[in-house]
């Protein structure tokens, strides 16, 4: 009994304990609901906009849409550099599993040398989780194919078509238009420091070079976006909001394609240059420097096999000889300087002098040749230009003295660049005391005025500058400055986008290029400018004129001036073969020249390298060229305005 | 007494617990519209759970009809085998996600450790009810090593949550057997040097590294912390009111890892809010305190001991389970019960359950003066 009754009695108080403790258990499941809750009020109240925004910024994703790039187009509407679709293969290494073997795969589809692959996963590695990586640039239509049938075999791996640029016409617009290329280190930092990284954000290429680096602003257009919704796995699953992106503007060029392939066919196997302008606005009608390369190697990067050729040649490709070649310009520039002495009042239109066939400064013993050794006689201001009289002008020179000389040729543009459109410019020479002594730390002797006197010596041109200061001449002292771009056709943003395909619906604007209007040249007598345009029209026409057999017969009525350089070189580093000294010793041949004499619409400027006499080398490379401007000249004033 | 008889309802009959089962059911409805959320609508991964949920219950129901006294007399038995059990698996076991829980049986596969969360709590309770409360220092200190060899084993696993869960069941039984408050006390005391002795002596590098993620994962965003930053975002952003069902963009973007089973939690909480924690937990709450008050009214020591033992498990699998996924604790992998996708754990819970609602029907007439 009593050990039932001792039970019962500590079974109370067991249940009373077992009662206790499970009210202290309840109490602290309780505290610790309320520390759960506290944590959790913590970070769905007080920090909630924190998450709010990062939970957005996890499933939001802005893709950047590159903009079309702006067209380039010539004077007649011709289209001279487009957007091809070109085909990429890009892979996300994420998603396709172990690389390695990936691509040895990939490699029976697709040609793929081992060196590729393991660049491919050297470069992968260090790229951000799930971003795409290109793989392998412009497929061709095979490969494409090819790929295409197989894609199953390959998560991660897909073709992108994107547009890359294209140039029709090669090797004729190299140095004009230039080329694009992809983006390297320098310019991305360039785009980075002018704060224009955004707007890079899908873009690809960019331009190295011409047209194509200058106005590389104006073509490039403005980035849009595609706001997306991804998945954890960085899978687009939809587009939120777009905001299309507004091509660039495309270029209309002074050019005309026609023209510059005539150029191009007048300059086949020569080094040399044409530059033919309208002298009435500076608009450029055809520029070409020869030898050229296919700027279309350079869009997907050139390989070092194409590039090597390239920069090795002794012809030397790479230089833009219109605006960077420079010649010693020769007796091209006798007409000014005839000029001069007219407006200085050392000669008249009927002054003459006696050419034995050189010159002497008083007191030297030293003879300067005529390029005629036995001499031009009695030689008057016309016969001077026609005939090409060195002992005219250098006795005009030698009164003239470099300083005036120097002076009234900075007018014309030379010593100067002529600021045309295109980046890929040389000042080229037009020497001085002051230059000289800068240069070589020596002062001025009167025997290197003689040597100015007839283009020659210290001197040097471009032919855009020969072209441009011809058109001043024979504009009578109105300057219009050389350009190639007239205007530019804007595409407006739209308000309120709402699809990518509504922008070819926006509206377009124009934008000219605006003549920049300088003040013109003066000339005491304005007469005098007339004097020296009968002069080169004269050597035209003139039986004995040097650049009378090379007109013979044209529709047209031209005026010209040819020269004969001695050669010094295009470039300082250039080493001579020893087989082609004696041809690269050769002259070089310089021509100017204009048509119509009375309403002139067109200045051509010529060099051939190492081509002998002036005009008979560059004189029908001239010709070839107004020849084929007067056969159709009605779309160049069509077009004008 | 046939007053009390004629009271006793049908669901005694069935030995059912009627509030705790209505708290489980509502539970179990809740955890399904959570899941077919989670799963990205899908309606198999839902129809698989209720498949899971249906032969939990089974089990609950079944367990239920048998007295707590059976129980009581295999409670030894069960756990020498269950120890067996788990020295069987470090040896033969099968490797399943890295560690080793598995048995292979021929027709089932079988987790030992999970029947130990049962057992375990069953044995305690028997050592000591055998002796009266409250305990000796003797009998707490062999309490203990009864904990701590099933624990070990399967911290061994490795299966950290497992062992913890393990390791609370036993504890619990112990303190609501009246453990003295000052042992208990010391013994919180001492933690901390044990955990200094642990960090100084025993921890890999790798180990270490865990812990640290845990207490900064921003410093690891792209690794182990990558998980717990994504839930915590996924909770946070979530608000007061949620961003409703089916449109929390973490959860369904597929932000959220193991969103249907462990991380569960939230996207409930993305998509439901503080407002919607607040009711789960009250829910929670009630299946608690119905749990200990059924622990209370039981008559025997051992009844007591048990159900406590199992309720209190359950509330460390909730605590665990929120506190790891809000950044409280360290992901060790403890699901919320009767939420997380999974068959395994909701079997055992719903054992536990039906345990417990065996405990609470299971009644004699004490024989008074008898």
């Amino acid at each position: 009994m009593s050990y039932t009754q001792i039970t019962i009695h500590d079974h109370t108080s067991e249940s009373n304990l077992f009662a206790r403790r499970a009210f202290f258990a309840f109490l602290f499941v309780v505290l610790l609901m309320l520390v759960l809750l506290t944590n959790l009020y913590h970070l769905q109240v007080s920090r909630h906009e924190m998450y709010q925004t990062r939970s957005n910024d996890n499933r939001i994703s802005v893709r950047p849409i590159a903009p079309n790039r702006g067209l380039i187009f010539d004077r007649n509407g011709v289209l001279l550099a487009e957007n091809r679709p070109t085909f990429s293969l890009e892979v996300v290494p994420e998603k396709t599993g172990n690389l390695a073997p990936m691509l040895s795969r990939l490699a029976e589809v697709i040609n793929l040398s081992v060196e590729q692959q393991e660049k491919f996963i050297d470069g992968a590695k260090r790229q951000r989780r799930f971003k795409s990586l290109t793989l392998k640039d412009n497929l061709d239509e095979a490969e494409v194919a090819k790929f295409s049938v197989h894609q199953h075999r390959f998560p991660g791996v897909s073709i992108e078509a994107r547009l890359t640029r294209f140039y029709p016409y090669g090797e004729a617009l190299t140095h004009t238009l230039g080329y694009v290329g992809k983006i390297n280190k320098k310019e991305l930092k360039a785009i980075d420091a002018d704060g224009s990284s955004a707007n890079y954000a899908a873009t690809y290429d960019i331009g190295k070079l011409g047209l194509e680096r200058k106005y590389e602003t104006e073509l490039h257009g403005k980035v849009g976006y595609r706001e997306v919704e991804i998945n954890s796995r960085g899978r687009i699953l939809r587009t939120l909001k777009i905001e299309p992106p507004v091509p660039g503007n495309d270029l209309i060029l002074s050019l005309d394609i026609d023209l510059q392939k005539t150029a191009q066919q007048a300059l086949a196997g020569e080094r040399g240059a044409i530059v033919a302008i309208a002298p009435s606005t500076g608009e450029v009608l055809a520029m070409y420097s020869n030898p050229s390369y296919d700027p279309n190697l350079f869009v997907h990067g050139i390989s070092s096999k194409d590039y090597r050729p390239l920069i090795q040649s002794l012809d030397r490709p790479l230089i833009n000889r219109t605006t960077q070649g420079r010649y010693p310009p020769a007796s091209t520039v006798k007409p000014l300087m005839a000029l001069l002495g007219l407006e200085s009042g050392l000669v008249s239109e009927h002054t003459k002098i006696h050419d034995p066939g050189f010159f002497q400064i008083p007191n030297v013993k030293r003879k300067y040749r005529d390029w005629k050794k036995w001499g031009h006689g009695s030689v008057d201001l016309a016969k001077s230009v026609y005939q090409s009289c060195d002992i005219y002008y250098y006795d005009l020179s030698y009164r003239l003295g470099i300083d005036k000389i120097s002076d009234f040729m900075t007018q014309f543009g030379f010593g100067e660049k002529t600021g045309i459109d295109i980046y890929e410019e040389t000042d080229a020479i037009m020497p001085s005391r002051g230059w000289k002594r800068a240069q070589h730390n020596q002062p001025w002797y009167a025997g290197d005025t003689i040597s100015v006197g007839i283009g020659q010596g210290y001197w040097t041109v471009t032919p855009m500058q020969l072209a441009f200061s011809t058109a001043t001449l024979v504009n009578k002292g109105q300057i219009h400055p050389p350009h190639l771009v007239t205007r530019q056709k804007r595409p407006l943003a739209l308000e309120s986008p709402d699809t990518e395909e509504a922008l070819t619906s926006a509206g377009f604007e124009y934008i000219d290029t605006l003549d920049p209007d300088l003040p013109p040249i003066v000339l005491k007598d304005e007469a005098n400018w007339q004097i020296i345009l009968n002069a080169m029209h004269e050597t035209v026409y003139n039986p004995r004129g040097t650049a009378h057999k090379v007109f013979k017969g044209a529709e047209y009525d031209a005026a010209a001036k040819t020269g004969t350089a001695q050669v010094i070189g295009i470039a300082e580093d250039e080493t001579y073969d020893e087989k082609s000294i004696s041809e690269r010793h050769r002259d070089n041949a310089m021509f100017i020249g204009y048509a119509p004499f009375d309403k002139p619409e067109i200045v051509v400027a010529i060099a051939v390298e190492n081509g002998g006499h002036g005009g008979e080398t560059a004189g029908p490379v001239a010709r070839k060229i107004l020849d084929k401007y007067f056969s159709n000249k009605e779309k160049y004033i069509a077009n004008a305005n | 007494m046939p007053t009390e008889n004629a009271k006793k309802t049908i669901w005694l009959r069935l030995h059912i617990d009627l509030p705790l089962f209505i708290g489980l059911l509502v539970l179990m409805c809740l955890g399904l519209v959570v899941q077919y959320s989670a799963s990205g609508e899908n309606l198999q991964v839902v129809l698989k759970q209720m498949v899971h949920l249906g032969i939990a219950t089974s089990g609950m129901l079944f367990l239920a009809q048998i007295s707590p006294m059976n129980y009581r007399r295999w409670s030894v038995h069960f756990f020498i085998v269950g120890v067996g059990l788990l020295v069987a698996v470090l040896l033969v076991g099968h490797v399943g996600k890295g560690a080793q829980r598995w048995l292979n049986l021929g027709v089932i596969r079988f987790q030992p450790s999970e029947v130990m969360k049962l057992v375990v709590p069953m044995t305690i309770a028997w050592y000591l009810s055998r002796y009266h409360m409250p305990p000796k220092f003797k009998h707490i200190v062999i309490g203990f090593a009864l904990v701590l060899v099933p624990t070990l084993l399967i911290a061994k696993q490795p299966d950290l949550g497992t062992s913890i869960l393990i390791a609370s069941s036993g504890f619990f039984a112990i303190f609501l057997s009246g453990m003295s408050w000052p042992l208990l006390f010391s013994m919180a005391a001492m933690a901390p040097v044990a955990g200094w002795i642990l960090w100084s002596f025993y921890m890999h590098e790798y180990q270490k590294q865990r812990v640290l993620t845990f207490l900064n994962p921003e410093t690891d965003p792209l690794g182990s912390g990558y998980h717990i930053i994504q839930s915590k975002i996924a909770i946070g952003s979530g608000g007061l009111q949620g961003k409703g069902w089916l449109h929390g963009t973490q959860s369904q973007l597929e932000f959220i890892p193991e969103r249907h089973t462990d991380f569960i939690f939230s996207v409930f909480s993305e998509e439901f809010g503080l407002l919607g924690v607040v009711v789960l937990l009250s829910i929670y709450l009630f299946i608690i305190a119905r749990g200990l008050f059924i622990a209370v009214k039981a008559q025997e020591t051992y009844g007591k001991l048990l159900g406590g033992a199992i309720i209190m498990t359950f509330f460390v699998y909730i605590f665990v389970n929120i506190g790891m996924v809000s950044g409280l604790l360290p992901v060790v992998g403890v699901p919320l019960p009767m939420v997380s996708y999974g068959g395994t754990s909701m079997v055992t819970l719903m054992a536990g359950f039906g345990v417990l609602m065996s405990i609470g029907t299971h009644k004699r007439l004490l024989a008074h003066g008898g």
